[in-house]
């Protein structure tokens, strides 16, 4: 009976949606819980932290500087039918800051570090490391979930302001060397218009936030990842379409509440 | 033999899904011995050494270790009693981003308060332990599988176990590798005073070290006895399996629905 059949599938497709979504927020609760030794042994934390931020500064840098001066191109273009190439600098500051800093930011903190630590902890699972430090009488989740987590979590955020000073950058070096708009009206115009709480500190909050998912996210594919090659690179692969994914949505709902107050 | 074991397996059920793998058996480990438990491959070895790591929880039955029983301690009780434990696994499992010496001083950094001069010495004392001095800088990726094992060796006995659990030891590795594997799990047993329980189906390396074999075939206890008992039994499936033959009550083929002849759309 194929209806029968597909009624099947769906309850057995949706039970174990359900089972999974449960099994990674005990996982979430258990890095949370197990984070101690992360403050305790900070030394552990920044190892990772240099793993995963430092090995991703060359390409948050080199992406933050072509999205500036791509905005500094398109907007100078829209800007000078309205006669408002001075705005320049604001147009460039308050989309980097408010948008495309934490979400590009935080969509190539996906890619780079969230699917090396994918693979990192499947690789691991599959060779019985974890295993192995459990048997050791050392908690895994302790020890090497919780301090990568935490690094993300610290990571993210600076990441993320670093792309927006560079993008900033970009945007002056086409607008104001490049094509001419005058020097003092675009730095001017955006400190003018660009608020520390409303625009940054919304900013810093959304990489924060997109940090935790991206990071829990990555982790969480690597250790419920299957032991063998096909596995590992499937949790890879679902690393960065769940975090991208995440990101974008969490995007929608946190400038809603940011910038509507909805 | 001493009167109590270290490790008493009685009545010991698992069964997966409904699957029974483990039918109710009795096993007791004393101290000081090696012990093999031999078996073909998903003949249930694996389940059992889980069983007895703690890893997993019988269906019925216990585990008593050191007269404690497994799956009645809390996470606490469970990591004291691993603290006694050493378990090598299959491949080693050494930590593939720490060097030999800080794979092997993994436990004693993270468990223990001792000082950094301390920890030296023993990382070299267990490394010499095991013929590996000299290799205390090398990272994982640059060792044989055989020195890879014997590092992973080295690191199971850091905190001096008494009871060390070895998964098929002998897998993959050549015939010196496997020799040297061999003197040094029967040497490290003998000096440390401790009990290892080998899951292994390499017959022969097996025999020259172990004091005691226990054979599992489906889920129970096929065969039990030291070495010369074992080699001079007359039991089919032992017999078949000590001397590796094709033929025996372990069949070649897949016992297969149909017939070949109606496979193959012929008449018998």
């Amino acid at each position: 009976m194929p209806v029968a059949r597909t009624i099947r599938n769906l309850g057995h497709r949706t039970v174990e949606a359900v089972w999974r979504i449960g099994y990674a927020s005990r996982f979430f609760a258990m890095i949370l819980l197990h984070s101690g030794t992360s403050f305790r042994r900070f030394q552990l934390t920044i190892k990772e932290v240099y793993f995963t931020g430092v090995m991703s500064l060359v390409i948050i840098l080199v992406a933050g500087l072509f999205v500036g001066v791509v905005l500094g191109l398109q907007g100078y273009e829209t800007l000078k039918s309205y006669g408002s190439e001075s705005s320049l600098g604001e147009l460039v500051a308050l989309s980097l800051v408010r948008e495309l800093g934490p979400v590009l930011g935080a969509l190539l903190f996906a890619s780079r570090a969230g699917s090396a630590m994918t693979a990192e902890i499947g690789l691991m699972k599959a060779t019985e490391q974890l295993a192995a430090m459990e048997m050791m009488s050392i908690n895994p989740i302790s020890r090497v979930i919780a301090p990568r987590f935490w690094s993300g979590v610290i990571s993210m955020p600076i990441l993320a302001a670093m792309f927006s000073v560079v993008g900033v950058f970009g945007g002056y070096l086409v607008g104001v060397v490049y094509i001419g708009v005058d020097n003092g009206s675009f730095w001017s115009q955006m400190q003018a218009s660009v608020d520390f709480q409303h625009d940054v500190v919304n900013g810093v909050i959304k990489s924060f936030v997109f940090g935790i998912a991206v990071t829990a996210i990555s982790l969480f594919e690597g250790y419920d990842a299957p032991p063998t090659a096909e596995g590992v690179s499937h949790a890879t692969t679902r690393t960065v379409v769940e975090s991208s994914l995440v990101i974008l949505m969490l995007d929608v709902v946190l400038t809603a509440v940011m910038f509507r107050g909805v | 033999m001493s009167a109590q074991p270290l490790v008493e397996i009685r009545d010991v059920n698992f069964t997966y899904d409904t699957r029974a793998i483990l039918k109710g058996i009795n096993m007791d480990f004393h101290r000081g011995k090696v012990i093999a438990i031999m078996g073909g491959s998903g003949c249930g070895k694996t389940t059992l050494f889980r069983l007895i790591g703690g890893a997993l929880k019988p269906s019925r039955g216990e585990v008593r270790i050191n007269g404690q029983v497994i799956h009645e301690l809390d996470e606490k009780g469970l990591y004291a009693m691993r603290r006694k434990m050493g378990v090598l696994f299959q491949f080693g499992a050494l930590f593939t981003d720490l060097s030999v010496y800080d794979n092997v001083a993994f436990q004693m950094r993270e468990l223990t308060d001792l000082p950094e001069s301390m920890i030296r010495d023993l990382v070299t004392m267990k490394l010499h332990a095991v013929g590996l001095r000299g290799t205390e800088n090398l990272m994982p990726n640059q060792l044989s599988g055989g020195m890879a094992r014997r590092v992973a060796l080295a690191r199971t006995i850091a905190l001096d176990p008494m009871l060390i659990l070895y998964d098929e030891p002998f897998t993959g590795l050549d015939p010196i590798s496997l020799t040297m594997i061999g003197d040094s799990i029967r040497r490290l047993n003998n000096a440390l005073g401790a009990t290892s329980v080998l899951v292994t189906h390499d017959v022969q390396e097996s025999l020259k070290i172990v004091d005691y074999i226990y054979f599992i075939a489906d889920g129970v206890i096929a065969a039990e006895g030291t070495p010369e008992e074992i080699m001079a039994t007359d039991k089919p499936f032992v017999h078949q399996f000590v001397h590796g033959l094709g033929d025996g009550p372990v069949p070649f083929h897949f016992p297969a629905s149909s017939s070949y002849a109606e496979d193959l759309g012929v008449r018998a």
